[in-house]
């Protein structure tokens, strides 16, 4: 089960006729596709489009109704292929993965489909992960859809616009035998606001029904020379087909005036920081009015050479405001006008940043830059000639600490590199590769694990160099999720081949727990539409991995320590791999509190853990939490002159997972710790004897006190 | 071509001063994503148009994250207002900021500014992973954060916002969104927040106390300065004991009010320590040892020696051993204070685990001194100690049998005298004295400097080791530097190096630079 869950908003999709939605970007996205009679869909969780393959899973019951097919799919490429059911049959598909890293793996499958061209509108929904929280690389899906010839929707981020775009999505890739790729970007796809709904529809044919009547046309195998065909069908047929379906629907959008000395260019995405830009320098209403004539792509590819040709008659200079790198749009803006002779001063990239989000500021200082060389009428007297200093206020740069994401409240994966890091304090550092997934927090302080991260399932595969093995040996982590999706092939079928002399540990927490607590094959939870419960112990034995070791408590740090350190001095010189596992506790926690809750209420015996530090033996070194770093575990700084230091304290969001016991012990940090279980609803039998054995305590500390001068009452 | 006078600054835009611009910053599992809903959602009821959006994703996993609202009122028979999905620096109304050190982030990144912005922060920390790792006290100035909003906003509302939620069993989001409330920067009533809450359905009445708990923090934020107001500490108030130690004691204690007074201010919790430790006889022990200091220190100095040694001289008399770690583990009031801090009440069983990991070490230190120090010189003995002790330990301190064995470690004060730990301890103590006095009279700066190096010394087993041989790199670079007129800035140098990573790394920096130079 999935960590939020979207079961009371999924209601909100059967709206018809006349209703009006209010909600967040991805809910608009999937009724959206309910409108417009899609057949299936699937796709890859992911930010920032996890919520969409939530929704999508949480409205399988109103899918099935409309004998819409969902596909919880392997991977992106798995998903990207599965839209092959639009290639003959007259059926929507649509699919959802992040960009740019799920386009990345998705390529294979999108570039074969992108050469066989559909019949059923395919549509490909990608959470463009750039800027401000993002968890990627720094790269655009923009290429993709260059390199392989499908076309790309950026639409305006409000929700309208979002819905329309799904609809037009559809039709220009019916239109142009082309798929589409539909681009919302992280904050679009969680904005929030409302667009009037209209009725579900059933797809025309479902992929039930296609089964009936098998279809075949040996004229779309991407083979030769029907793939020759392809390539010049794409630029002879489908592209003209595409330009003239953008034009005649008016899939681009003009603001402002007609006729004008200037202009901007913008991708649909950026229309909302441009409108605001505007709004500071006074030249746009509130509703975005405007004086200087805007081109909004709400298409950014392939670009309509006449319909940007008309919008830049008669003017002296645009800007085309194009976000990440490289600035393929205004690129291809520039040959379109040099080959029109024209004499137009394009600015782009020269205005505004080569790379990085444009941000608020960044946009204001671009689109200030540009009205003061062609327009400086039109600016306020303030910002051509700002007379206010500014205030200083102090830097808190050296201040501040930075803050990146990291391991919960009880997470299972500390303990497992609490215990590398102990081990590697033993026999030295090792060459050790990352995955993707939140383990690859561990390569922050206070673990420092790790150094490379290659993609997703490619931990153990991107230590294949050093598979022949050395003085140490080579240690890779991956996840559950990543080897579901690409590492038991790409990765330990790799290890195996070679003959790999080095490590992998298979972090298994039950989920696809990164991207928001997707189950996958080897999640423990009963899921009614999917198939769970298959041991990756097994799959590992099933590619011919011999050394397996099962860690079924990874809390258990002596132990995990151990084993790695049994896997990295053994004799045996194949892959060695470990299954570490133990529940993600954010999900296990949501499980298991409101039942516990319930239990105390309903007054069965219930014990709690909580973890605390006495502070009068803890000695301010911190070495505990260079083990560890939970959030709950933090400092305190003591009310005590002869202290230089704060203490180590637990405070009550500690679960009790037992890492900081565990590692006290392993690590033989010292006695400070001590874990308290209120056990709620004892038996009388066990309230009675714990009773008694007070009385005895009391009896012994009173005795003590009674014959020592007690001169803690005012310290404390 | 069209004519220049086409191109002219227009009226600005009056509805646009009606947007309200909103951005909370907050750590990942705080709760802003509630937040942000009840805020949106208290908008559209007041008739506004109001857009939120959230950066999710990986981010959110104990990270910085931040959400941002938009609104303004509706217009009929308008379209939707064309809002920002991200907050710019300069362009912010109302920066709500979960945590302190999220208050410095916005006016680093310049979402709090003097001309607009009301910052609502909640005081308290939460402590970043660097902050929490360093040995020593990484912990950042919360001060200057403050200082620095008192300038960057042109309203301040700041109080401990968690602390007013936890102590209505409720979640900080709820107290910030009454803070909101309080502050009055939005423009709808208090019942309209509160219909927000009830609306949402969850855990209604205790985000509705927390929600009252952040509006009065709000609306009176001295109320707060008030409560941390610092409390005079009484001299005798809650000693007791036999009659024949409060005479001592009393004695003692005359001592030490007869020292200047910035001595005897440290020299008390001092003797504290070391009686708490020990009895009443080690505390005289303990005022003699300062008491040769005092004797060669001046006023002039302002007794920053003796003021220095009757700390450190405190905390190496009271080191750890296992005694001292028994005593404390079996004492009544930890008892109560556990109970009383996990809500266990008198419906409830309380199990106590503790986790101890003897080691060969802390058993030869609890021999005899000489039998001890033979023991610790034969690896043999060693070696089979380890076998017989070196183990991970989970006693159970509500169960007996681990209480007695505890209680009956945590009574042999008698002994602990007699024990190579103490021998041990003592000559280390005496050692380092010396080397610091031996600085008197005319390098009166360094001896201080060598007094506070003791801080380096704590922790146990390997990290007591490691602060041994830190205590020791120090001490070695002091030695190259004491004829330097700067030689005290350098040891202080040394030492801060010492306390910032757990190897040494900055400190083998430090000293190299120091050998640089002494040749």
């Amino acid at each position: 089960m999935a960590e939020r869950s979207f079961k009371a908003e999924v209601e909100h999709l059967r709206k018809g006729d006349g209703d009006t939605f209010t909600g967040e970007g991805i809910l608009a996205l999937t009724k959206a596709l309910l409108e417009n009679g899609v057949g299936y869909v699937g796709g890859y969780q992911g930010a920032p489009i996890s919520h969409l393959m939530d929704v999508l899973a949480d409205a399988e019951d109103l899918m099935s109704e409309l004998d819409v097919r969902f596909e919880a799919n392997a991977s992106e490429a798995a998903a990207a292929a599965m839209l092959a059911a639009s290639v003959h049959y007259p059926i929507r598909g649509a699919v959802t993965f992040k960009g740019s890293v799920g386009v990345n793996v998705a390529s294979d499958a999108l570039a074969n489909l992108a050469s066989s061209g559909v019949n059923g509108g395919a549509l490909v929904i990608v959470g463009e992960d750039y800027g401000e929280g993002s968890s990627i690389m720094q790269e655009r899906s923009h290429a993709f859809a260059m390199k392989s010839q499908f076309w790309l929707l950026d639409p305006r981020p409000n929700l309208p616009s979002i819905v329309k775009a799904v609809g037009d999505g559809f039709e220009l890739s019916e239109a142009s035998n082309t798929p589409v790729m539909l681009m919302v970007r992280i904050r679009s796809c969680h904005v929030t606001g409302s667009f009037p709904t209209r009725d579900n529809r059933r797809p025309t044919l479902s992929v039930r029904n296609a089964l009936s009547n098998p279809q075949k046309d040996f004229s779309r195998v991407v083979l030769p020379p029907m793939s020759y065909m392809h390539e010049q069908d794409k630029v002879n047929k489908r592209w003209p087909a595409a330009e003239k379906f953008i034009m005649e629907n008016g899939l681009n959008e003009q603001f402002g005036p007609k006729k004008s000395r200037i202009g901007l260019v913008c991708q649909g995405g950026m229309y909302n920081g441009v409108i605001r830009a505007l709004q500071r320098l006074g030249l746009a209403d509130i509703y975005g009015q405007t004086d200087i004539p805007i081109y909004c792509l709400n298409v950014t590819y392939p670009l309509v050479r006449d319909e940007f040709l008309e919008f830049a008659k008669g003017k002296d200079a645009v800007l085309v405001i194009e976000e990440g790198q490289p600035e393929f749009i205004e690129q291809q803006m520039g040959s379109i006008l040099y080959r029109e002779g024209s004499k137009i001063k394009l600015h782009g990239k020269d205005m505004l940043p080569l790379a990085g989000e444009y941000t608020g500021q960044v946009m204001l200082d671009g689109v200030t830059a540009f009205l003061k060389e062609h327009a400086a009428d039109m600016l306020p007297g303030a910002v051509l000639a700002p007379n206010e200093p500014k205030p200083e206020i102090p830097d808190l740069f050296s201040t501040v600490p930075i803050r990146p994401p990291g391991f919960c409240t009880g997470c299972p994966e500390r303990p497992i590199f609490a215990a590398m890091k102990l081990v590697q304090e033993e026999l030295g550092q090792h060459q050790i590769s990352g995955d993707i997934g939140c383990h690859l927090f561990a390569s922050l302080p206070p673990f420092e694990i790790g150094g490379q991260t290659m993609g997703y399932g490619l931990g153990p595969a991107s230590n294949a160099a050093f598979d022949g093995g050395g003085e140490r040996r080579a240690i890779s982590i991956l996840g559950d999720g990543g080897f579901w999706h690409n590492g038991l092939s790409s990765s330990i079928g790799n290890m195996v081949f070679n003959k790999s002399d080095s490590v992998a540990i298979i972090v298994d927490n039950y989920y696809s727990a990164a991207t928001g607590g997707q189950d996958i094959l080897s999640s423990r939870a009963h899921n009614d539409t999917k198939s769970t419960n298959n041991p990756i112990s097994k799959a590992l034995k099933g590619v011919g991995v011999e050394w397996i070791r099962q860690i079924d408590r990874t809390y258990d740090v002596p132990k995990m320590r151990e084993i790695i350190h049994e896997a990295l001095t053994t004799d045996y010189d194949g892959p060695k791999v470990i299954v570490a596992s133990s529940e993600c506790m954010l999900n296990r926690q949501r499980r298991e509190k409101p039942i516990k809750k319930k239990a105390i209420a309903d007054g069965r015996r219930v014990e709690a853990p909580r973890f605390g530090v006495d502070e009068d033996i803890c000695t301010g070194d911190h070495a505990c939490i260079r083990l560890s770093g939970c959030p709950s575990l933090s400092l305190k700084t003591l009310d005590d002159p002869l202290r230089d230091d704060p203490v180590a304290s637990i405070d009550q969001t500690c679960v009790g997972c037992g890492n900081c016991g565990e590692v006290a012990d392993a690590a033989v940090l010292c006695p400070s710790f001590y874990r308290a279980d209120v056990v709620h609803n004892p038996s009388g039998l066990e309230k009675w004897w714990s009773g008694t054995r007070q009385k005895v305590i009391g009896w012994l500390q009173a005795r003590r006190d009674a014959k020592r001068l007690d001169v803690t009452g005012v310290a404390q | 071509m069209n004519v220049a006078t086409e191109l002219r600054a227009r009226t600005p835009d009056e509805r646009l001063a009606g947007i309200i611009k909103l951005a909370v910053m907050a750590v990942g599992g705080q709760g802003g994503g509630v937040l942000t809903s009840w805020i949106e959602n208290l908008a559209r009821a007041q008739g506004y148009a109001a857009q939120a959006t959230s950066v999710a994703g990986v981010a959110q996993r104990t990270g910085a994250t931040i959400y941002y609202i938009e609104m303004a009122p509706k217009e009929a028979g308008q379209p939707e207002p064309v809002f920002s999905l991200a907050p710019a620096s300069g362009d912010v109304d109302i920066l709500i900021a979960a945590e302190m050190m999220e208050a410095g982030r916005a006016i680093i990144r310049g979402f709090v500014t003097p001309d607009r912005t009301t910052l609502i922060a909640s005081t308290h920390r939460a402590l970043a992973v660097s902050e929490k790792m360093t040995p020593g006290d990484g912990i950042a100035d919360a001060d200057e954060v403050r200082a620095a909003a008192e300038i960057a906003a042109q309203r301040v509302i700041m109080a401990d916002m968690e602390q007013a939620a936890v102590s209505q069993g409720s979640v900080i989001s709820a107290s910030l969104f009454g803070a909101l409330a309080g502050s009055g920067a939005l423009p709808f009533d208090r019942a309209a927040f509160e219909e927000a809450i009830r609306a949402s359905g969850k855990g209604v009445e205790a985000s509705l106390r927390a929600f009252g708990a952040g509006f009065e923090a709000a609306q009176n934020p001295e109320n707060e300065i008030a409560e941390s107001a610092p409390q005079p500490v009484q001299v005798t108030q809650g000693v007791r004991g036999p009659k024949h130690a409060m005479r001592k004691w009393e004695a003692m204690v005359a001592r030490v009010e007869a020292m200047p007074a910035p001595v005897a201010e440290m020299a008390l919790p001092g003797l504290r320590k070391v009686v708490n430790f020990q009895d009443v006889d080690y505390g005289a022990a303990y005022l003699d040892k300062l008491d040769t200091v005092l004797a060669r220190d001046h006023a002039e100095n302002g007794h920053q020696l003796s003021h220095e040694a009757a700390k450190y001289i405190a905390n190496a008399m009271a080191y750890d051993d296992v005694i001292r770690v028994a005593d404390l583990k079996t004492r009544a009031r930890r008892f109560d204070r556990i109970r009383a801090e996990m809500g266990a009440g008198d419906a409830q069983v309380l199990q106590l685990t503790e986790f101890m990991h003897p080691r060969a070490e802390e058993v030869a230190g609890m021999l005899p001194a000489r039998l001890g120090a033979k023991i610790e010189d034969s690896p043999k003995w060693m070696a089979r100690l380890d076998r017989w002790f070196n183990k991970g330990r989970r006693l159970r301190t509500d169960s007996l049998r681990a209480f007695i064995m505890l209680y009956i470690l945590g009574g042999m004060k008698g002994w602990r005298l007699k024990t190579r730990r103490h021998a041990l301890e003592m000559d280390h103590l005496d050692r380092w004295l010396d080397t610091a006095m031996a600085h008197l009279p005319d390098r009166y700066g360094m001896a201080v400097e060598i007094i506070r190096c003791r801080r380096l010394i704590k922790g146990y087993s390997d990290t007591h080791a490691r602060g041994l041989s830190k205590f020791d790199r120090v001490l070695e670079g002091a030695a190259l530097v004491a004829h330097r007129e700067d030689g005290p800035d350098w040891v202080a140098r040394l030492r801060e190096a010492a306390l910032q990573d757990e190897k040494g790394d900055a400190l083998e920096g430090a000293l190299k630079t120091v050998r640089s130079f002494s040749g």
